[in-house]
């Protein structure tokens, strides 16, 4: 292909093929099935090759993205998988889940013509690519230091640390209370958007460069931070994530069949309730389901509902469209699916049948006031606007808070008032000695890329400590 | 680990007993506590209350009335077979402190989670009067061990078949009109704890009970376990399992654990007719 700059920008950016949303949303399969790898030279062939490339300012771990897409343009996939492992061990993720539109797609010189390079497709490709094609070499390790750490959680922020440091000679053991590997990529983000053989494939790359993953061990109750120092650990690094379920205290929310996201997401991915009873966790089916919240964990949560077989999905939200703190995409992705977004709308109370069954929802219309601290326009009442919508199932996805059981076990942590750790922002380190904390626990629900990005930075303070001293 | 060390039937085949190795576990496990348990690679996230643990030999005991399912899967495993995962000790550690008289209510397979419960509460210094029930003779369980970790033991039986004629709570309004009694512990199906705490609570006495509410993960992470206590919503997993029964909604824990009476169903059709195979 020419190379010329015309070409370039003629030539329209590359979507990446989808299934059909009319049979999608009846099954669990990858929504976006990804590049050809013709598709990802020409969609790489768009990059124009910045010398001061604003993409990398907006990505949160700076990885060298007219590097790796370079090399994608020459067909060499696995110095682009390569470049990108450089700042981000978790490509095959982030290609999927990351909201590029606000990070580097967002700052990409043609999105201010029009449309910007497709970064996390083609992030996504280089992952996939190596994955299903690569040798499977493993990245060359420093000789071992003899210094042991413990890495709590396995979520982005902690696989990141573990990764990190193992490479770098030290011993890695990652304690996580499930029975797997993953944190919310696995028991949060339906298989749909992050399909769980590719969390078990980067687990998998961390067990065969030694990292030990113990699953089953809830650390502040089958062990405590402080007996890990006694069992010979140097370092630990938190990364337990939120992972408290929020709910709204309106009347009848212990109704049955109304749900926290948490469990909802839990049952249906982790435990594989959609293929119940080959699976023996069950997860009702709703045919009147409404959610209520307007983040990815709501679009996820409608969207599973609609695979489950619902007949119609409403997502509640007390906001308008601007408001939405979804990705574009995955909104999109949920209006073609079918599912119908109720705005400026907020439940009051929840209407059980007489066996205790949630039967329905009395709303209040809502108004926009002023800005609150969140920076959104602050949501009020209409009075008067009160009215009843039916439903047989609902999922309240409106955020999540600090999990008190490891924090409330540990010594010496300094917690801020809403239960979150005090780390500091450049290193991780805590308030207690060499324990390091990052994501979504530290900074409350936030990103993958952050909490990996947060696990890069106390990687690197830990490694100093074990080298030079706290 | 998690190795199946020891099967025992009781009541007649209905109730099975494991000795399990998890030495971490063991290790920790305090009166009150529970572990979650899943056979194999598709079974459910099953939580059961630690009988007894053996901290030298690395074991703890579970006592589980086969109900559906995943007990039935439970109850099929032999030993030197081994569960999958085993997480805990979960929930909080009973608060045990002498207040002087305490009547231990035990039913069904509740009297497994009250032993340990008795067990320490003896050893605090209270005087430990308990009652145990089943409906019927053949159903009772661990009436020695209850024996010898109590001062006084009372056996009811809803038929008459054994003990008691009757409920449990004829025999606690007997103590309760005898005696000064300074807590009462209840454990057992939702409405034999929802009566003992209606009966004492007309005479004041402290009652603390065990709820057995469907749970997934058990770390307060779903909210799945949540149930009204004194008009506040509380995780079972976490701020539990026990609570002052005074204070519970136990119509509320009843309805919630109808959610998947459906599927339970559908989920043990299944599991037997393969069995048949
Ligand atoms: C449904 C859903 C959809 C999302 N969609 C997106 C998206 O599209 N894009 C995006 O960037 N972000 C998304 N997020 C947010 C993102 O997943 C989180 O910000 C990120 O996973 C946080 O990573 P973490 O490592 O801090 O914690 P987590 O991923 O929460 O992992 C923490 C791990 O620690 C374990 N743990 C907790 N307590 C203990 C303990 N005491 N002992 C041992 N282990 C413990 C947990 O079981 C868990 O495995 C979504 C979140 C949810 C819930
Ligand atoms: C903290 C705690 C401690 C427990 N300790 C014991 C114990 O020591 N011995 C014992 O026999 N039982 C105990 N239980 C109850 C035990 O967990 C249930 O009997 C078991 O989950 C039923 O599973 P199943 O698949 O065999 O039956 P299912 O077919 O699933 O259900 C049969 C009935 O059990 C109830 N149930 C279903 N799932 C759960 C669940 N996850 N948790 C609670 N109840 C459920 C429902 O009311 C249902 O109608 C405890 C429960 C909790 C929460
Ligand atoms: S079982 Fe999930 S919060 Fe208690």
């Amino acid at each position: 292909m020419a190379q010329g700059k015309d070409t370039k920008e003629k030539l329209p950016r590359q979507a990446m093929p989808e299934q059909d949303p009319n049979i999608r949303k009846r099954n669990f399969d990858e929504v976006p099935t990804g590049y050809t790898p013709e598709l990802a030279k020409a969609e790489a062939s768009r990059c124009l090759q910045c010398k001061k490339p604003s993409c990398v300012e907006g990505c949160p771990v700076s990885i060298d993205i007219p590097g790796f897409i370079k090399y994608i343009q020459e067909g060499d996939f696995t110095k682009a998988i390569r470049k990108i492992w450089e700042k981000n061990s978790l490509p095959a993720v982030c290609g999927r889940v990351c909201p590029q539109e606000d990070q580097c797609e967002g700052s990409c010189i043609l999105a201010k013509k029009g449309q910007p390079v497709a970064i996390g497709n083609l992030e996504r490709f280089a992952a996939d690519y190596e994955r299903n094609y690569g040798s499977g070499e493993l990245p060359p390790k420093k000789a071992s230091t003899g210094k042991k750490v413990a890495v709590v959680g396995s979520g982005p922020a902690g696989l990141t640390v573990a990764g990190d440091l193992i490479l770098k000679g030290h011993e890695v053991t990652v304690f996580e209370a499930f029975h797997k590997g993953g944190g919310v990529l696995v028991y949060g983000i339906p298989q749909f958007r992050l399909p769980k053989e590719i969390v078990a494939s980067e687990l998998h790359f961390l067990e065969r460069l030694g990292v030990d993953i113990q699953c089953n061990t809830v650390v502040g109750k089958t062990v405590d931070v402080d007996e890990l120092f006694e069992q010979g650990f140097d370092a630990v690094f938190i990364g337990v994530g939120a992972g408290l379920p929020r709910f709204l205290n309106v009347p009848g929310e212990n109704l049955i069949n109304i749900y926290s996201a948490n469990e909802y997401l839990t049952r249906a991915n982790l435990m594989k309730a959609y293929l119940f009873p080959e699976y023996d966790t069950p997860l009702a089916k709703g045919k009147e389901v409404v959610v209520l919240g307007g983040g990815n964990v709501a679009m996820d949560s409608a969207r599973t509902a609609m695979r489950m077989g619902a007949d119609r999905v409403r997502i509640v939200y007390r906001r308008s469209r601007d408001e939405l703190p979804a990705r574009q995409a995955e909104v999109h992705h949920a209006e073609e699916e079918g599912i119908e977004f109720y705005l400026l709308t907020n439940p009051t109370r929840f209407i059980g049948d007489d066996q205790g069954w949630v039967k329905g929802m009395e709303c209040i219309q809502m108004e926009l006031g002023e800005p609150d601290e969140s920076g959104r326009r602050r949501p009020e009442p209409v009075s008067g606007s009160e009215f009843e919508l039916p439903c047989d199932m609902v999922v309240i996805a409106v955020g999540s808070g600090a999990n008190p059981v490891l924090t409330g076990n540990t010594h010496d942590l300094e917690l801020n008032k809403r239960g979150y750790i005090v780390a500091d922002p450049k290193t991780g380190k805590t308030m207690k000695k060499g324990v390091w904390a990052g994501g979504d626990i530290v900074t409350g629900a936030a990103t993958v890329i952050l909490a990996a990005g947060a696990g890069r930075l106390a990687s690197d303070s830990i490694h100093d400590y074990l080298s030079i001293g706290w | 680990m998690f190795e199946i060390l020891k099967r025992t039937e009781m009541a007649q085949g209905s109730v099975v007993l494991n000795e399990l190795s998890a030495p971490q576990i063991a290790a920790k496990a305090l009166p009150g506590q529970f572990v979650i348990l899943r056979a194999n690679e598709t079974g459910e996230r099953i939580p059961l209350t630690m009988a007894d643990t053996n901290p030298e030999r690395g074991t703890v005991t579970i006592i589980y009335q086969v109900v559906g399912k995943s007990t039935a899967l439970f109850a099929d495993m032999k030993v030197g077979e081994r569960f999958l995962d085993i997480i805990g000790p979960l929930g909080k550690p009973t608060k045990i402190e002498n207040v002087g008289t305490v009547v231990c209510v035990g039913g069904g397979t509740g009297v497994a989670v009250m032993h340990p419960i008795t067990k320490a509460l003896k050893q605090a210094g209270n005087h430990v009067i308990s009652i145990i029930g089943s409906r019927t003779k053949d159903l009772l369980i661990l009436e020695d061990k209850m024996k010898a970790a109590s001062h006084d033991l009372h056996v009811c039986t809803d038929d008459g078949s054994y003990g008691h004629h009757g409920f449990v709570t004829d025999k606690l309004k007997e103590m309760l009109d005898s005696m000064d009694v300074g807590l009462v512990v209840g454990i057992g199906p939702v409405p034999m704890m929802k009566f003992v705490c209606k009966m004492t609570e007309q005479y004041k006495v402290k009652t603390l009970v065990s709820l057995n509410s469907i749970m997934v993960d058990g770390t307060g992470m779903c909210g799945c376990c949540r149930v009204t206590v004194g008009d506040q919503t509380r995780f079972a997993c976490v701020d539990g399992p026990e609570f002052d029964g005074h204070q519970v909604d136990f119509n509320e824990l009843a309805t919630r654990l109808q959610a998947y009476t459906q599927f339970e169903k559908q989920a043990m059709d299944k599991y037997k007719c393969e069995c048949q195979r």
